[in-house]
C-alpha cells in the first residue's frame, strides 16, 4: 500500500497566501491562532476550512435569522450534518439539501453523481437509513443550435445521467424535484440534491470525538488526488481557465457507498461507535477538525496509517483530498474488533489512523514527525465572519398591462405547455429509478412526492420549490413565495408541513447588489417559515454562481418535508372520472407580473411578482387539508407555474380527460384570467353530488370556492366571459410530452 | 489493514503486462457503437462507417513464461472477463524485449 | 414454503422481495448472505434486483461466482424453484442457469416505468396462477435489460415454450413500441428447459399492492406457494 512522502514544502510567500484565497486579515488571524507562521499544509488546511463553502464566512450572520427551533426539532441546525425532526411513535427523519453547482459545470456527470453521494452520506452519518432523494436542477436554455444551447443540453444530459447513475446504483428512489431553464443559468448550472432518511430517536449519531484515548478509524475508499482543494474551487467564480480544473472534480463510486452505508448502519447498531463523521468537502481535514471541535477534545492521526491509492502523496494532498465514500469513526476503546469485523465483511478498506486526545489540537503526523498542529476549535469556529455590503436594487416598475398586446390565447396554451419549463419532465424521471423500495405512492410529476416508509409505517411527503424569476424581480417576496408554494404542494397531496431545508444559490457576495438579494431572500424565507411554523433545520449555501457575463437569478431553493397521518388522505392531482365537478379555490386572481406567460409568450421578466398573504394562504391550505380528511376531494392540484389554464390541462394528462369550464370575471382580459399567477389557489375535483357541499365547506372556512365546470370529454373547453375557447387534449398532451425529448435529440456537442 | 491487498511480488522489477480485449460479437446489436458512430459523423468524421465499443482489461502478471500465462488466461477470459454468449475476446502480449 | 432471498454486496431489492413473499403471498422469506455456501432449510430461492458488485465488468459477472450461487446451482439441478428478478435474471444467465444474456438497453438509457406484459404460458410453476394470454402490469427499472440469444437458442426457447413473459401493449399486442429495451422477440422473462428456474427483468417485488400501481406480482409467488 502506498505511503505518504514528505517533500520540502513551498515557502509561505504573499503569492502563495493569495493563491489560497486567504486575505491579509485572515492570515493575521492564522498567525495569532498558531503563534507562529503556518507551514504549507497548515495554510492549505486553513484555506479550505475558511473557504465560503466550509465556513459560511460571508453568510453566517444572515443564516442566524432563520427560525431553527420547534417542538419536533431534535438536534441543532447547522451543528450537525442534517436536521432531525420527530415524526411520532419514537421515529424521526433526518434530511438536508446540498448543492454541487461548480463541479457540475465542469464535469456534469460526476459533479452531479458525487453531489448525490455527498448528501446521502450526510444522512447516514446521522444514523439514519436514507430513504429517498429529490433534486432541483437549473440550466440555461436548451432551444436551438447555438453553442450555448448545445452546452446546456450536454450539461442537462450529463447531470441527469449522473444523478441516475448514483441514485439507482445505491438503490434509493429519486421521487421528485424540479427542472428549470433560464438564460440566467448560462454557464452556471444549479444542481441541488436532497436526501431524507429515517431513524429511531435513540439512533441519532453524533459527529463528535469524545473519550480520551478512543481510537479513530478511517473507513471507505482509499484516498487519492480527487478534487484537490475542491472546496476552495467552489468559492471562486467559474472562468474559462477553471475548465482546466478537471482534476478538481471528484469521481464517485455508488457501489462503494452502498457498502459503506450498510456497514456503517450495521456498526451504528452496535455499541462500538462514539462519534461518526463523513468526509465531504475538505475530506480528512474537515472531519478531523470538526469532530474534535464538537467534542471539545483533540484528535491526532498518522498519515502512514491512512489507506492511500496513489503513490507519492504529500501530507498537503492527503489532508485536502476529496476522494469520495470515506467516513471517520471514533470508536469506544476496546471495541475495535467489532469495527474490523464489519468492515471486513463488507470488504471495505479501513485503517485505525489515530486517537482522541485532550489537548484540543488537530495534530497530523507522518510516523514520528508532526506535520500539522492546529487548535481544532479555532480552526472550526474562529474563522472570519464578514459583514458584506449591500446595495438595494430598486424594484422594477409594476407591469403596464395596457402596453401588453392582447394575446392569441388559443395559440398561447400550446406554446406554454411546449416550453421546457412547463413541459412534461418524464424524459428526466424515467431515467431515475423512482420505484425501488416499493414505497412511492406519489412519484415524480406529482405536486409533491409521497413515500410510505414501511419500517416505521410513516407516510412522508417532500417537495423542492423556488420560482427564481419572482426572486429576480423581488427577492424577499420571491423567497416568501418559495416557502408558501412548498407548503401548498404538500397540502395538495394531503400532507402537513413539518420543517425546511434551504439551499441558497447566489452570485459573488462581494458585489453589494448580489448580497442585498441574498439578505432579502434569507429574510423572506425566515418570515415565511415563522408564519408557517416550520423550522429551518439545516441547509447549504452556494455562492459565486457567476460568470463574467452575469450572476444567476437569486435562487433560494426550499426543500420542505411533511407528514400524512392517514393513508386515505394521500391525494393526487389528476382528474379521476368524467362527470366530477371542478372547483376553483382561492379566486380568479389577476397578477401577471413575473409570470411564465409573460416570459414564454412575451419574452419578458417584468413587473412585480404576485403578493403572498400568509394568513390567506394558511387558511386556504388548512381548508384543503380538512376537506381531504373528510374524504370529499378526488383530486387536488396547486395553481402555480402558468396559472389556471395550464393547471386545467395538467390535471387531464394522465387520465386523458378533458374538462368543460365556465369563468365569469369582472371584465378582466382573457389572457390575464387564464395565465395570472395569483397565489393561494388550488384546483379541486369532487364528485358531482358533493360539489355544492364542498363549496359551502370552503366558504364557511373563509376561503373562496367556486364550481367552474366538470371533467369529461377529450377536449378542454373554456368559456371566459364572452370568449369561448377549445383545445384537443390529445394534441396538448402530445406537445407537452414531446417538448423535452425533441430538444434532447438535437446534438449536444 | 485492507483485507485484500495483493502479496508482494517475487519479481518486483519484471511484471508481464497483458491486455485482454473484449468486443461484442458481430451478431449482437451494439447500440453504443451506433451512438458513437453518429456522434463521430456530427464531429465531422464523414468517412466513418462501422463503430463498435468494447473493453480493455490490463493485467500485470507476476510470471515469466508466456505459454504458461496464456494457458492460465484463456479459462479466465472465457469464464469471467468475457461472456461468450455475447462477446469475443483476444489476448495481447507485449512485444518480445 | 420458505424462500431464501440472496443478498450480494450491492443488492438493492432484497427487502422488496422479502415483502413480496411475506406481505404479498403470506409465505416465509429470509435474507441469505452471499458468502453462505448452502441453501439448506429453504424451499425456493429468489435472486433479487440491484447492482451486485456495482455491475462491474458485466452485470452479474462477479456475483455468479459467490459461494451461495454454487449452492443455488446445485439445488436448481435438483429441481428447487429459483426466481431471478432484474439483476437476478442477469446473474442466472451469467451463471449458465438460463440461456442467453442481457445487454445494454437499445436506447442506451436507464428506463423506469410501468410495463404491460403478456403471459405466454401458464404451464410453469411460476405462472400457473395466471391465464395464458393474460396481460399484467409490472414496473421495469433497468439500463441493461435487452435480452439476447442466438437464433438456435431462440428457436429452442420458443419450441419448448420457455418464454414466460413478453413485453406488450395494453391490449396484449406484441409491438416494437411496447418493447422498452430492444429485447429480441420482446422477451421479458424465460425459464429453463426443466421449468424450475425463471428469470425476468420486470419487478414483481414492486407490484404487491394496488396503491403501488399494480398487485400483479403476487400471482407469480402464489403460483409456487399454492401449487
Amino acid at each position: 500500500m502506498p505511503l505518504p512522502v514528505i517533500k520540502p514544502e513551498p515557502a509561505i510567500t504573499e503569492e502563495v497566501i493569495a493563491k489560497h484565497g486567504i486575505t491579509s486579515e485572515e492570515y493575521a488571524r492564522i498567525l495569532s491562532i498558531l503563534g507562529r507562521t503556518p507551514n504549507f499544509t497548515e495554510l492549505g488546511i486553513f484555506s479550505v476550512m475558511w473557504s465560503e463553502h466550509c465556513s459560511y464566512k460571508n453568510t453566517r450572520l444572515e443564516l442566524k435569522k432563520f427560525p431553527t427551533t420547534g417542538p419536533r426539532v431534535l438536534g441543532k441546525a447547522g451543528k450537525e450534518n442534517a436536521g432531525v425532526i420527530d415524526v411520532g411513535d419514537g421515529w424521526a427523519v433526518a434530511f438536508k439539501m446540498e448543492s454541487h453547482n461548480h463541479p457540475s459545470a465542469v464535469e456534469p456527470f460526476q459533479g452531479a453523481a458525487t453531489g448525490v453521494g455527498g448528501i446521502i452520506r450526510d444522512i447516514f452519518t446521522m444514523g439514519a437509513r436514507p430513504v429517498f432523494l429529490l433534486n432541483s436542477l437549473r440550466f440555461g436554455n436548451i432551444d436551438g443550435d447555438s453553442e450555448a444551447a448545445r452546452t446546456n443540453r450536454r450539461l442537462f444530459d450529463g447531470v441527469v445521467s449522473g444523478i441516475a447513475h448514483y441514485g439507482n446504483c445505491i438503490g434509493l428512489p429519486t421521487i421528485g424535484g424540479e427542472v428549470y431553464f433560464d438564460e440566467s443559468y448560462q454557464g452556471n448550472p444549479l444542481v441541488n440534491v436532497f436526501c431524507l432518511g429515517v431513524l429511531k430517536h435513540e439512533q441519532i449519531a453524533r459527529g463528535a470525538a469524545k473519550g480520551l484515548g478512543n481510537p479513530v478509524f478511517y473507513v471507505g475508499a482509499e484516498t487519492g488526488r480527487d478534487g484537490l482543494a475542491g472546496a476552495a474551487f467552489a468559492s471562486r467564480e467559474l472562468t474559462e481557465e477553471s475548465k482546466e480544473d478537471r482534476p478538481a472534480v471528484q469521481v464517485g463510486d455508488p457501489f462503494k457507498e452502498k457498502l459503506l452505508l450498510e456497514a456503517c448502519l450495521e456498526l451504528l447498531a452496535t455499541d462500538a461507535v462514539a462519534g461518526i463523521q463523513d468526509m465531504g468537502a475538505a475530506g480528512l481535514t474537515c472531519s478531523t477538525c470538526e469532530t474534535a471541535s464538537r467534542g471539545g477534545t483533540g484528535v491526532e492521526i498518522d498519515l502512514n496509517l491512512v489507506p492511500l491509492r496513489e503513490i507519492g502523496m504529500t501530507p498537503y494532498e492527503i489532508m485536502l483530498s476529496e476522494s469520495q465514500e470515506r467516513m471517520l469513526i471514533i470508536v469506544h476503546k476496546g471495541k475495535e474488533a467489532i469495527v474490523r469485523g464489519i468492515f471486513e465483511k463488507w470488504e471495505l478498506p479501513y485503517g485505525e489512523v489515530g486517537r482522541v486526545t485532550d489537548d484540543g489540537m488537530m495534530r497530523v503526523k507522518v510516523g514520528d514527525e508532526t506535520v500539522v498542529e492546529i487548535p481544532a476549535a479555532s480552526l472550526a469556529d474562529d474563522g472570519p465572519v464578514y459583514h458584506r455590503e449591500v446595495e438595494a436594487i430598486p424594484p422594477p416598475p409594476p407591469l403596464d398591462l395596457a402596453a401588453l398586446p392582447e394575446t392569441d390565447v388559443v395559440a398561447a396554451l400550446p406554446a406554454m405547455l411546449g416550453d421546457p419549463n412547463l413541459a412534461s419532465k418524464q424524459w428526466v424521471f424515467r431515467q431515475y429509478d423512482h420505484m425501488v423500495r416499493a414505497g412511492t405512492l406519489v412519484g415524480p410529476g406529482g405536486d409533491a412526492a409521497v413515500f410510505l416508509e414501511r419500517e416505521s409505517g410513516k407516510l412522508l411527503a417532500a417537495t423542492s420549490d423556488c420560482n427564481a424569476v419572482y426572486c429576480a424581480l423581488d427577492p424577499r417576496e420571491g423567497a416568501r413565495i418559495a416557502v408558501a408554494e412548498a407548503a401548498r404542494n404538500l397540502a395538495a397531496v394531503g400532507a402537513t408541513p413539518l420543517a425546511v431545508t434551504d439551499n441558497l444559490n447566489f452570485g459573488n457576495p462581494h458585489k453589494p447588489r448580489n448580497f442585498w438579494q441574498l439578505r432579502e431572500s434569507v429574510e423572506g424565507l425566515a418570515e415565511a417559515c415563522r408564519a408557517f411554523d416550520v423550522p429551518v433545520t439545516g441547509g447549504n449555501v452556494s455562492l459565486y454562481n457567476e460568470s463574467p457575463a452575469a450572476a444567476i437569478d437569486p435562487t433560494p431553493t426550499v426543500g420542505m418535508v411533511g407528514l400524512i397521518e392517514d393513508a386515505r388522505w394521500v391525494t393526487g392531482a389528476a382528474w379521476q372520472s368524467a362527470g366530477d365537478a371542478v372547483l376553483l379555490i382561492g379566486g380568479i386572481g389577476s397578477e401577471l407580473g413575473g409570470s411564465h406567460f409573460l416570459k414564454i409568450v412575451h419574452g419578458k421578466k417584468a413587473g412585480l411578482p404576485p403578493r403572498i398573504d400568509f394568513e390567506k394562504e394558511i387558511r386556504t391550505q388548512n381548508a384543503v387539508r380538512a376537506l381531504i380528511r373528510m374524504g370529499l376531494v378526488r383530486s387536488a392540484h396547486d395553481l402555480a407555474d402558468g396559472g389556471l389554464l395550464v393547471a386545467l390541462a395538467e390535471c387531464g394528462f394522465s387520465t386523458g380527460l378533458g374538462a368543460s369550464i365556465q369563468l365569469k370575471t369582472e371584465g378582466l382580459r382573457t389572457d390575464v384570467t387564464l395565465f395570472n399567477e395569483t397565489q393561494s389557489r388550488f384546483l379541486i375535483s369532487t364528485s358531482r353530488g358533493n360539489a355544492a357541499a364542498v363549496c359551502a365547506l370552503f366558504q364557511w372556512r373563509g376561503v373562496e370556492a367556486l364550481r367552474i365546470g366538470s371533467v369529461g370529454g377529450e377536449t378542454l373547453e373554456v368559456q371566459a366571459d364572452a370568449v369561448a375557447l377549445t383545445w384537443s387534449m390529445p394534441e396538448l398532451k402530445s406537445i407537452w410530452s414531446n417538448a423535452i425529448p425533441q430538444r434532447m435529440q438535437s446534438p449536444t456537442s | 489493514m485492507t483485507s485484500y491487498a495483493p502479496p508482494d511480488s517475487a519479481f518486483p522489477f519484471f511484471l508481464m503486462k497483458i491486455r485482454v480485449l473484449v468486443m461484442p460479437k458481430s451478431s449482437v446489436l451494439d447500440p453504443q457503437g451506433v451512438a458513437v458512430r453518429n456522434a463521430l459523423t456530427q464531429h465531422g468524421l464523414d468517412s466513418v462507417r462501422e463503430t463498435r465499443v468494447g473493453r480493455i482489461i490490463e493485467l500485470e502478471l507476476d510470471v515469466t513464461d508466456r505459454t504458461a500465462a496464456e494457458a492460465a488466461l484463456h479459462p479466465v477470459c472465457r469464464d469471467l472477463l468475457s461472456n461468450p454468449v455475447i462477446e469475443d475476446y483476444s489476448i495481447e502480449f507485449p512485444a518480445a524485449q | 414454503m420458505r424462500f431464501a432471498v440472496i443478498q450480494f454486496p450491492g443488492s438493492n431489492c432484497d427487502q422488496d422481495c422479502v415483502r413480496l413473499v411475506r406481505d404479498g403471498a403470506g409465505a416465509e422469506a429470509d435474507l441469505l448472505w452471499h458468502g453462505t455456501p448452502s441453501v439448506e432449510g429453504f424451499d425456493a430461492v429468489i435472486v433479487p434486483g440491484g447492482f451486485s458488485y456495482g455491475d462491474y465488468l458485466r452485470c452479474g459477472a462477479i456475483a455468479r461466482f459467490s459461494p451461495v450461487m454454487r449452492a443455488v446451482a446445485e439445488a436448481a439441478g435438483r429441481g428447487m424453484p429459483v426466481l431471478g428478478v432484474c439483476n437476478g435474471f442477469q446473474i442466472l444467465c451469467e451463471a449458465g442457469l438460463l440461456p442467453g444474456a442481457l445487454v445494454r438497453n437499445r436506447g442506451l438509457r436507464f428506463v423506469c416505468a410501468p410495463q404491460w406484459l403478456r403471459v405466454e404460458t401458464s404451464q410453469s410453476p411460476f405462472t400457473n396462477n395466471l391465464r395464458t394470454g393474460a396481460v399484467i402490469q409490472l414496473p421495469i427499472a433497468h439500463g441493461e435489460g435487452c435480452y439476447f440469444a442466438d437464433a438456435p437458442t431462440l428457436a429452442s426457447l420458443n419450441a419448448n415454450r420457455q418464454v414466460l413473459l413478453r413485453y406488450c401493449a395494453e391490449d396484449g399486442r406484441i409491438t416494437p413500441e411496447s418493447n422498452p429495451n430492444g429485447s429480441l422477440e420482446n422477451i421479458a422473462g424465460i425459464c429453463n428447459r426443466e421449468r424450475n428456474v425463471f428469470g425476468l427483468m420486470p419487478h414483481p417485488d414492486r407490484a404487491f399492492e394496488l396503491r403501488l400501481g399494480s398487485a400483479d406480482g403476487i400471482a407469480i409467488i402464489k403460483s409456487l406457494t399454492q401449487a
